[in-house]
């Protein structure tokens, strides 16, 4: 039996009546792993023995009468930038190899708590920096659909061990999009939680007022479950929020009658591709044919967004990133004789080129006689932004737009232009700049059989109508029960 | 300045010189290669160049946003709790003596 094909909500069913064990859907999905891994490439490390363990234990409990959670059993997959006590974790860096977390992220300790299995870490650009995970310390991850393509980025292995159903679920991080573009380019459903609503305390940082951590599943039921499990306020990150958690899976009700969708101007831009605007044009039309209604509105600002964004993101990392110097953890260059040279050569050789690019910047910005043109500026441009849909959830209840320009491009084929690579992240830089919540959905596929993303977006802790939109959508299309023949 | 000689950049085009990239991966404590100080320098420009779009923003009387949340100054209660051992904390210490981290000399 094929256990690594499953939803959550199925496993945690199966697991829980008994009809099959924790450990034999562990070691379906391994088994998995040993088969696709060596073209699809996206874990970092696989934890056999732990994720075995892990398993054994779920199922002792089950046998004892336990009931040990609401994902008992899932194996779930971990982007490299959480903490995990007592493993390695490396942020998808050079400068991270050897270390060994001290201590469990808050969303690894409630994953544990919900009875979850750890599989490994997965593949990702350098410290989150990047959008098709080429910029990953150790090697590109190949996307499911077509290996020779990107499975975008930054938690790119995080959505490819979805879609090549290495993994049930898993989670990643987004910042300005890390979670939502791979899930488009995937296939996969992926979610970015309210700024706030997920607690970052073990999220190694890369630009703190925009990280946030959310799941990667097959369908929305394993994203509502993914998310009741993750949530919540805690003492230990004072950006998390002190607000009630819902039960999210209340909110998958097919029907979507009446609401109002709002679908911005500015993101026909030039430069998408026809497929992608084929395809989210069609997906509007499912929204419209189910009774939702189809509001043309305006965010003026958003063709700012990506300047904004880089300027903030940047500056955020030139400060967080300066913790590694080679004193406290990670490698560190032994032959440099005096503190200031072993900083810099340790730096030198650690970071790749695109971490490197973005310190720069983000140090330019933010130094004397630059920080008000670009730092202070970009702080104002983003209350206007935030404005921008501060005026749209006032007309209506959910915004939707393609989740990027293009679907999955070739490996290697953008990389000489980080600028180029920047702009394709128009569509997902506004909802991290506003806090707000937004997932991507698989809305069709286009000439050469890529999938394509639809985003939808709500105001602050409304991830309640978003689950309700895109499950719907869902139970009336097929796109997400496509699989990549691998 | 290499970026500027390769693509006959007019003055308004030049953001970046050579030395401000060493002076800011100097402030970073960012060794360069010097083909990285080439190639990072001129996509600098590029990148910056292109950031200049922010200006055709009027900000005036715009109050900044730093961060989402309204959030204040967040105090926890003034209680003793359980932190990482020292231990835990220099179990990753590249060099470490006596319960310590170890660095090389900082006063040459």
């Amino acid at each position: 039996m094929n256990l690594n094909k499953p939803t959550a909500h199925e496993i945690v069913d199966m697991v829980g009546n008994g009809k099959v064990t924790a450990v034999e859907v562990t070691e379906s999905c391994l088994s998995r792993i040993d088969e696709v891994e060596p073209v699809i490439r996206s874990f970092i490390r696989v934890d056999r023995e732990g994720a075995l363990s892990m398993a054994g234990d779920i199922d002792r409990r089950i046998a004892a009468g336990e009931n040990p959670g609401i994902l008992a059993g899932v194996p779930i997959a971990l982007k490299d930038i959480l903490s995990v006590e007592g493993k390695e974790i490396t942020c998808g860096s050079k400068i991270l190899q050897g270390y060994t977390a001290p201590y469990d992220a808050t969303v690894v300790r409630k994953l544990r708590e919900a009875g979850a299995v750890f599989l490994g870490q997965t593949n990702m650009d350098e410290f989150a920096m990047g959008s098709s995970t080429e910029n990953s310390g150790y090697w590109p991850t190949g996307n499911p659909w077509d290996p020779t393509r990107v499975p975008g980025g930054s938690s790119g292995g995080s959505a490819a061990v979805v879609a090549a159903d290495e993994a049930i679920t898993s989670l990643g991080s987004d910042t300005g999009g890390s979670i939502r573009q791979p899930a488009a380019l995937c296939g996969v459903a992926g979610m970015k939680p309210t700024y706030g609503r997920v607690s970052r305390y073990g999220l190694i940082a890369y630009a703190s007022s925009l990280d946030q951590i959310g799941p990667f599943g097959k369908d929305i039921e394993d994203i509502a479950l993914m998310l009741e499990a993750i949530s919540g306020y805690d003492p230990l990150d004072s950006t998390s929020a002190p607000v009630e958690v819902p039960r999210f899976r209340d909110s998958l009700v097919d029907d979507i009658a009446g609401m109002k969708i709002g679908v911005p101007r500015e993101c026909f831009v030039e430069g998408m591709e026809e497929g992608v605007e084929e395809m989210f044009r069609a997906g509007l039309e499912v929204f419209r044919s189910l009774g939702a209604e189809i509001i043309e509105i305006e965010l003026p600002r958003i063709p700012y967004s990506v300047a904004c964004y880089y300027i903030l993101s940047t500056a955020e990392a030139s400060s967080n990133l300066a913790r590694y110097d080679g004193v406290q953890y990670g490698v560190r260059n032994r032959e440099e004789k005096s503190l200031l040279s072993m900083y810099e050569s340790t730096r030198k050789d650690g970071f790749g080129e695109e971490v490197k690019r973005r310190i720069l910047l983000g140090t330019y910005v933010l130094s004397a006689g630059y920080y008000d043109a670009y730092y202070a500026k970009s702080l104002k441009v983003r209350r206007l932004i935030k404005d921008d849909f501060d005026r749209a959830f006032s007309v209506c209840d959910s915004v939707v737009m393609p989740t990027s320009p293009c679907t999955a491009f070739k490996l290697g084929s953008r990389m000489a232009d980080p600028l180029q690579m920047y702009l394709s992240d128009i569509f997902t830089i506004g909802v991290n700049l506003a806090g707000l919540p937004a997932i991507s959905i698989n809305c069709g596929f286009d000439r050469e059989d890529l999938p394509v993303g639809l985003q939808i977006i709500a105001p602050p802790f409304a991830e309640g109508k978003i689950l309700r939109a895109a499950y719907t959508f869902e139970r009336n299309t097929e796109f997400h029960k496509r699989k990549p023949e691998l | 300045m290499p970026w500027e000689k390769e693509r006959n950049m007019t003055e308004k085009q030049k953001k970046i010189s050579l030395l401000d990239v060493e002076k800011v991966a100097g402030l970073a404590r960012l060794g360069l290669t010097p083909e990285e100080k080439a190639k990072l320098g001129g996509q600098l420009n590029d990148i910056l160049v292109y950031m200049e779009k922010l200006d055709e923003l009027e900000t005036s009387g715009i109050e900044p946003l730093a961060h989402i949340l309204p959030l204040q100054n967040v105090l926890r209660e003034d209680r003793v709790r359980e932190g990482l051992s020292q231990e835990q904390a220099l179990w990753n210490a590249p060099e470490k003596k006596d319960g310590l981290f170890k660095v090389p000399l900082v006063l040459e």
